[in-house]
């Protein structure tokens, strides 16, 4: 067998950040020396829709997509896009949700209604960790950070070492908001641990 | 997107395939390069305008000029590149079949990248088989370094062969990121201008000598691909040999690794001395290839041989590992941990504060519809707006309403516009219009302005007064061209002001002559408000008669406990006010500031 790859998905909504949280983690994986491939999709789909970016890292990474049913880590930036994603997560693997819930357009309109995902999340059976990435940013004084803290929950989970993140925190975030984001990352390492 | 891409000339670098593609042209001395957006291809361009200011780049209204300039810089001696969307290629074809013919003086590239899966796409079609019926080489990356690497070959191979050389794309090369060893630019020299009818004019007696060199240069360009590294066998278990290309490789190596495999780097003209080299060396053949069985069938027809193919992979929507894992071994455990559920869907929707909202807000209050076109506004067709009924391709809005007309008469144009954004008007509108002027139609066309080519991205038009680089360029006027089109009526209309909108699509569908009604607002991605503005709710006035959520806005919400709209102050835009406009007892209310 091939060696090891880590495969992380990063899943939410268009507009929340998706693919330049899924940057900072490439950036990582690529300055811990690991081979790197990240996926997604532009356009149409981006519009407010469902999007998802699929990072993988190893020895040696062929396919960009990670296979259904093997992904280490689901990060969720909204509680009902984990639960449209958990198919992808491995046996072995832990889903961490942002505790956030954004209304489909079908739910607005009043065509659907925005399931109990609290519920749904306890009884999935996969193990996940629901992570108050808004009330850590709100007290940080900055709602930019939200994803940095699901960044730091995320980093609790895989192997890579402190000084990969940081410089991958460094070199992707914005230089004066530098301070707040890795007070946010360190929570969200907290959080998770 | 990419950034400091252009600092390094050794060093690695995380890039894209289209990343890497612009990356590519700099490093082999591409002089120019033009294109219109197209997801998945867009950033090409993009690429190429923010970091690489060695080569001339520009936009074209549609991707026949861009070819065009491409094929016309390639006579002069450049290096040259264009690039589009799989369905772009169709508008390209006609002169893409004829430069086939003529060949290249400087190298010239085209890039068709596909969307296999269409993720934003009106179609799935597989351009292996342009390639092929215009008889240009083709070369397939699997991943961004070769779609650098493959740049340069493709130059190469265009000059040394005299033929354009298509790069063939797909979302998942396009859109994934990969690491990619950097190198410097090596300049080319400018070769210069030299008539050459016989080469260049295909008046019937030059065209039949031209299409014999065509199919010399095919052979050609089979033996050098049997020998090129760019095709190569992956020797492991010979029980069993997989031919594959593109992303199916990647799929392959991880779901297969012990297998036998014949990589495919070149797909036009095919190099049949391996592939029959690797069919002699395995059991058994299996051809993994997205969508059409352009190889399979090749290698059916030609070697005899039975292959497994289409009847284990699917041909519709993209592969993912798990499905060629199923296909390939039907044994494979593919069961999961967890299972798929059933929930409400996420499709995408116009964003808060989108000039387009106005628009379709007022033509689904008048029972109205649209014949509709390429771009955000396809969106209309989601309810609560529910107002487009057709969508066909770039520019198709106008001429199928104006068939409606020839069809069924005055009746529908009561009822019915064509919505067209202002960037596909440009594309391939205009010659729609002056259809309708001619051939004596009275529908009204709406041409939806929001000054940018927006779903791609926001990227500059001949309308948006900027080029490319965002330097300052003529300002394509629009209502002076529907005047000198032939359009008596037309007449300009800011979409949020929607007593006006109402008034103007009530008149223009009324009235028994052709006329344009030009909406005019620029898209929120092009400006940042100065100020924040939320639109706040007095409950006690709200009377609960969801009006407000007729607009489909993102950021309003029905609060089914309390009786009342809540309004997401992270989503809501300050420069929109629609809902305020529409709720009839002032309970929404919204500071709009000076303007």
């Amino acid at each position: 067998m091939a060696a090891r790859v880590t495969n992380v998905l990063i899943c939410g909504t268009g507009g929340q950040g998706i693919l330049t949280a899924s940057e900072v983690l490439s950036s990582a994986a690529q300055a811990a020396g690991f081979d790197v491939k990240k996926s997604e999709v532009h356009g149409m789909a981006q519009r407010g829709g469902s999007v998802t970016s699929h990072v993988r890292y190893g020895e040696k990474v062929y396919s960009p997509l990670i296979e259904r049913g093997t992904a280490d880590v689901i990060l969720a930036m909204e509680k009902l896009e984990a639960l449209r994603w958990m198919h992808f997560l491995g046996p072995e693997g832990r889903m961490l949700v942002c505790d956030l819930e954004i209304n489909p357009l079908t739910v607005n309109i009043g065509r659907a209604e925005y399931p109990d995902t609290d519920s749904m999340l306890e009884d999935c059976g996969a193990p996940y960790s629901l992570i108050p990435a808004f009330d850590v940013a709100e007290e940080l004084g900055n709602m930019k950070v939200v994803n940095t803290v699901m960044l730091g929950a995320l980093a609790s989970r895989l192997e890579l070492p402190a000084e990969a993140w940081s410089a991958a925190v460094e070199e992707r975030l914005p230089e004066k908001a530098l301070e707040v984001n890795r007070k946010a990352f360190e929570e969200g390492r907290r959080l998770a641990g | 997107m990419s950034r400091k891409l252009n600092e390094t000339d050794s060093g690695v670098l995380f890039l894209s395939g289209n990343e890497a593609v612009a990356r590519g042209a700099w490093e082999s001395g591409v002089h120019f390069a033009a294109a219109y957006p197209g997801t998945p291809s867009t950033e090409i361009l993009e690429a190429i305008g923010e970091e690489y200011p060695e080569i001339d780049a520009q936009w074209a209204p549609n991707e026949k000029v861009g070819m065009e300039t491409i094929a016309g810089a390639s006579f002069g001696g450049a290096r040259v590149l264009t690039a589009m969307k799989h369905v772009g290629l169709n508008v390209a074809a006609d002169p893409l079949f004829t430069l086939s013919y003529i060949g290249s003086t400087g190298g010239i590239v085209i890039v068709s990248a596909d969307d296999p899966g269409m993720h934003s796409s009106q179609n799935e079609q597989d351009n292996r088989l342009m390639a092929r019926a215009s008889k240009v080489a083709m070369l397939e990356p699997s991943d961004s370094q070769e779609a650098k690497d493959m740049v340069g070959e493709a130059l190469r191979i265009s000059e040394e062969f005299d033929t354009p050389v298509m790069l063939r794309l797909t979302t998942r090369i396009s859109h994934s990121k990969s690491l990619v060893q950097a190198g410097p630019r090596t300049e080319v020299e400018v070769k210069g201008y030299q008539p050459d009818i016989a080469k260049r004019v295909p008046i019937p007696a030059n065209a039949r000598k031209m299409h014999s060199r065509v199919e010399k240069r095919l052979l050609a360009l089979e033996k050098y691909g049997a020998e090129s590294p760019l095709n190569r066998i992956e020797e492991g278990d010979r029980s069993l040999g997989i031919i594959t290309s593109g992303i199916s490789y990647q799929y392959v190596k991880e779901t297969f690794p012990e297998a036998s495999l014949l990589k495919l780097g070149m797909t036009n003209p095919l190099p049949w001395k391996l592939i029959e080299k690797f069919v002699g060396m395995v059991d058994r053949v299996m051809v993994c290839e997205e969508n059409e069985p352009y190889l399979e069938e090749r290698i059916r027809a030609r070697l005899l041989v039975d292959v497994t193919g289409k009847d284990r992979v699917p041909i519709e929507g993209e592969l993912s590992p798990e499905l060629v894992r199923g296909a390939l071994d039907p044994d494979a455990d593919t069961s999961l941990a967890y299972g798929e559920l059933e929930l409400p869907a996420r499709p995408p929707a116009l964003c808060p504060g989108c000039p387009h909202r106005g628009a379709f807000y007022c033509l689904s209050k008048l029972k109205g519809s649209s014949t509709g076109d390429i771009g955000c506004y396809t969106l209309g067709l989601m309810p609560p707006h529910s107002a487009l009924e057709t969508t066909v391709c770039m520019g198709a809005a106008i001429g199928v309403l104006s068939g409606i007309e020839k069809a069924t008469g005055r009746e529908e144009m009561k009822r019915l516009v064509a919505a067209i954004g202002e960037s596909t008007f440009v594309h391939s509108g205009i010659t729609g219009l002056i259809d309708m002027v001619y051939n004596g139609n009275t529908g009204t066309v709406m041409i939806m302005d929001n000054s940018v080519t927006a779903m791609t991205g926001g990227q500059e038009n001949p309308t948006t007064g900027k080029s490319l680089r965002g330097e300052p360029a003529p300002r394509l006027d629009l209502k002076e061209l529907c005047r000198a089109c032939g359009v008596k009526n037309v007449r300009v209309v800011d979409p949020h002001d929607l007593e006006e909108m109402e008034k103007v699509l009530r008149e223009e569908r009324a009235r028994e002559e052709l006329s344009v009604i030009i909406t005019r607002r620029p898209c929120i991605m092009t400006y940042r408000p100065k100020r924040r503005a939320v639109a706040e709710l007095d409950p006690d006035t709200c009377v609960s008669c969801r009006m407000c959520m007729n607009l489909g806005c993102p950021a309003i919400s029905w609060d089914g406990e309390e009786g009342h709209p809540r309004i997401n102050s992270m989503l809501c835009w300050p420069n929109c006010n629609l809902c305020v406009q529409v709720c009839p007892t002032g309970a929404l209310s919204k500071d709009m500031g000076e303007s």
